[in-house]
């Protein structure tokens, strides 16, 4: 159980500046998820926490201590790999066996623990396999275990779920996040996949080139993006950008969600019909303004679809209608 | 899915195997039937006349103090020989896998070594170790030490180790290199997130891990220290002093070309023939099993 702080964290390779200084304080117990796009710093930030990068300048603090010259091993973290990282040549349970025995658990200790961490995560038929016996998702739930018997004060999770497939990582998340509550440990999560930040963060920090663009809950985030990047990138489908000058309104660029728009017979813009995409409970609509934005709308299923080609009037409720800088800000 | 050539005539795919198996043929089947052809007469010193001997060859080697010291030589020798040029490279690779910089130019100087031709390594460390104008003697005099290894078997012996192992350093150490590199990175960080200090990783992980390339270089070392490293003794000690360093291929040479006693000499070779596919055959069997994860 710890609280991890970060203050003006930056990180540099050489002269190319890769963290521009990222300050936020987690409390004991949350769930935090970093999202962005590959290359943002993401994956680097995380490496500083674990005590895998070298901290440029500023501060990472676990429980109130500095710990940015402590060795990975003494910071009393465990860390779940993107590609699992599990020992090959050892068997599930000397996989996750293998902290505890550095660190001089007894063996009936070991035994236990192990136990009581196979049980948790369904391993009990398979501690006798070598990992290459195992099926993606048992890995991913051996990594787990490796990272849970060792009872550490934080859980890093570095794109966990980015090599299963898509079924089974929706289930993988809801697993995690029920084991994380359960265990009541401090978890910062790295992923790309702005879904799972919105279902299993307390808090998410969205990065974009290095920098937090915004920190905050994942409802509060969706509803109020800091950044027209932040916008872009929570949501799916993402929220249609155009200039302002489409709407006869100067102030740069608008943002609108696709769920807040409509079709209708008049309205505030005309858009040509392109694709519908029928998804069953809902469907997706793609259409084309007069200066080429290219502009989604999510409507019911009970709707009728219209066709492809027709010019259709779109409006939407200005209290939905987000404004932005040319700079990306939001107004 | 795997796309297979096929042939209609037997004549092309013949023609296709053909230079390889003549070189197969000319270099090594007709000289081994020779060798065993051979190994069962005595011919006289001239090649003029042979006499049928049938196993008489083998039954003398065998009760052979001489021959049997050379079996003990041989081990010694290619024991020692495994063990310091793998023991070497494999610390100098677990240094360069560490490098960030400049891994490139070391790399490049570390296998310089391998280009230089055993009887030219020979001829280097022979100048450097002279009894009388060698610098590590002089060198070695000034410390108060009588560097003498055409007298000392001993000093003999490390000379044609050190000598024969130097050059197989940049071999071990690229195989080695590549081994340590194929090692996921994040496998050696999670060992490290689990409190495995760097000995501890290298012991749990690294080595285990390393065992197939291990094994690949310990055949294959042993079969050099065998049979390639006749060069070096060749120009460093002839076998010299007292046959302290004459292996058995070295006395393959020495009893054959030297003594004339060719029938001696072609059944010393069936010998090591058969030593070597046994070596090879029981450690492919048996040992590679138990070095697979």
């Amino acid at each position: 159980m710890a609280t991890v702080t970060l203050k003006n964290l930056k990180k540099s390779f050489g002269k190319t500046d890769v963290i521009h200084g990222v300050d936020i304080d987690i409390q004991d117990g949350e769930f935090i998820v970093i999202v962005g796009p590959s290359g943002c710093g993401k994956s680097t930030l995380l490496r500083m926490v674990a005590g895998l990068e070298t901290v440029t300048s500023g501060e990472v603090q676990i429980d109130g201590k500095t710990v940015n010259d402590v060795e990975p091993m003494d910071r009393d973290i465990a860390m779940v790999f993107q590609n699992y990282a599990l020992y090959p040549h050892m068997s599930v349970f000397d996989n996750m066996a293998y902290g505890l025995k550095i660190a001089r658990v007894g063996k009936p200790e070991i035994a236990e623990r192990v136990q009581n961490a196979a049980k948790l995560l369904q391993l009990e038929p398979y501690l006798q396999r070598k990992p290459r016996e195992l099926s993606g998702g048992q890995r991913q739930r051996v990594a787990m275990g490796r990272a849970i018997v060792r009872k550490p004060a934080v859980f890093l999770f570095d794109e966990p779920l980015s090599n299963l497939d898509a079924k089974l990582r929706v289930q993988m998340r809801l697993e995690i996040k029920a084991l994380q509550r359960e265990l009541g440990v401090t978890a910062l999560y790295v992923t790309h996949d702005q879904v799972e930040a919105m279902t299993m963060a307390d808090r998410m920090i969205v990065m974009n080139g290095g920098v937090a663009d915004q920190i905050g809950k994942p409802l509060e985030v969706y509803a109020d993006p800091a950044t027209e990047f932040v916008a872009g990138f929570i949501g799916s489908p993402p929220t249609n950008f155009f200039d302002g000058a489409l709407i006869g309104d100067q102030s740069g660029r608008i943002g609108v969600r696709p769920e807040h728009i409509r079709l209708s017979d008049t309205g505030i813009l005309q858009a040509t019909v392109g694709y519908a995409e029928a998804l069953g409970a809902e469907t997706l609509v793609h259409l084309r303004a007069e200066d080429g934005s290219q502009i989604t709308v999510r409507q019911d299923a009970a709707l009728p679809i219209p066709s492809e080609g027709e010019t259709r009037a779109l409006t939407w409720d200005t209290a939905h209608v987000m404004r932005f800088h040319e700079n990306g800000v939001r107004l | 899915m795997e796309k297979r050539v096929t042939f209609k005539g037997i004549w092309l795919p013949l023609l296709l195997v053909l230079p390889q198996i003549l070189v197969t043929a000319i270099f090594f089947f007709y000289p081994a039937g020779q060798a065993i052809w051979q190994s069962l007469f005595i011919p006289d010193p001239f090649g003029l006349s042979m006499q049928w001997v049938g196993l008489g060859n083998f039954e003398f080697l065998l009760s052979d103090r001489f021959y049997r010291a050379s079996f003990l030589t041989t081990a010694i020798f290619s024991i020692l020989v495994t063990v310091v040029s793998m023991g070497v490279a494999l610390y100098l690779a677990v240094l360069a896998d560490r490098l960030i910089k400049g891994s490139g130019t070391y790399r490049t100087l570390l296998i310089w070594p391998y280009a230089v031709a055993p009887a030219v390594a020979g001829v280097l460390w022979l100048f450097m170790f002279n009894t009388r104008v060698g610098v590590v003697t002089w060198y070695l005099g000034a410390l108060g030490y009588d560097w003498n290894h055409v007298l000392n078997e001993g000093e003999a012996m490390g000379l044609v180790v050190v000598a024969s192992a130097w050059g197989r350093i940049s071999y071990n150490f690229l195989f080695f290199l590549a081994g340590l590199q194929a090692i996921p990175k994040s496998v050696i960080e999670a060992a490290a997130i689990d409190g495995a200090r760097f000995w501890t990783r290298f012991r749990t992980i690294v080595w285990p891990l390393l065992s197939p390339t291990t094994f690949f270089l310990l055949v294959v070392n042993i079969i050099y220290a065998f049979f390639e490293t006749f060069g070096v003794i060749h120009t460093i000690t002839s076998g010299g002093p007292q046959q302290a360093t004459t292996i058995l291929v070295y006395k393959v040479y020495s009893d054959g070309f030297v003594g004339q006693d060719l029938g001696s000499s072609a059944a010393q070779s069936v010998i090591l023939l058969v030593i070597v596919s046994i070596l090879t055959v029981v450690q492919f069997k048996y040992i590679e099993r138990r070095v697979h994860y």
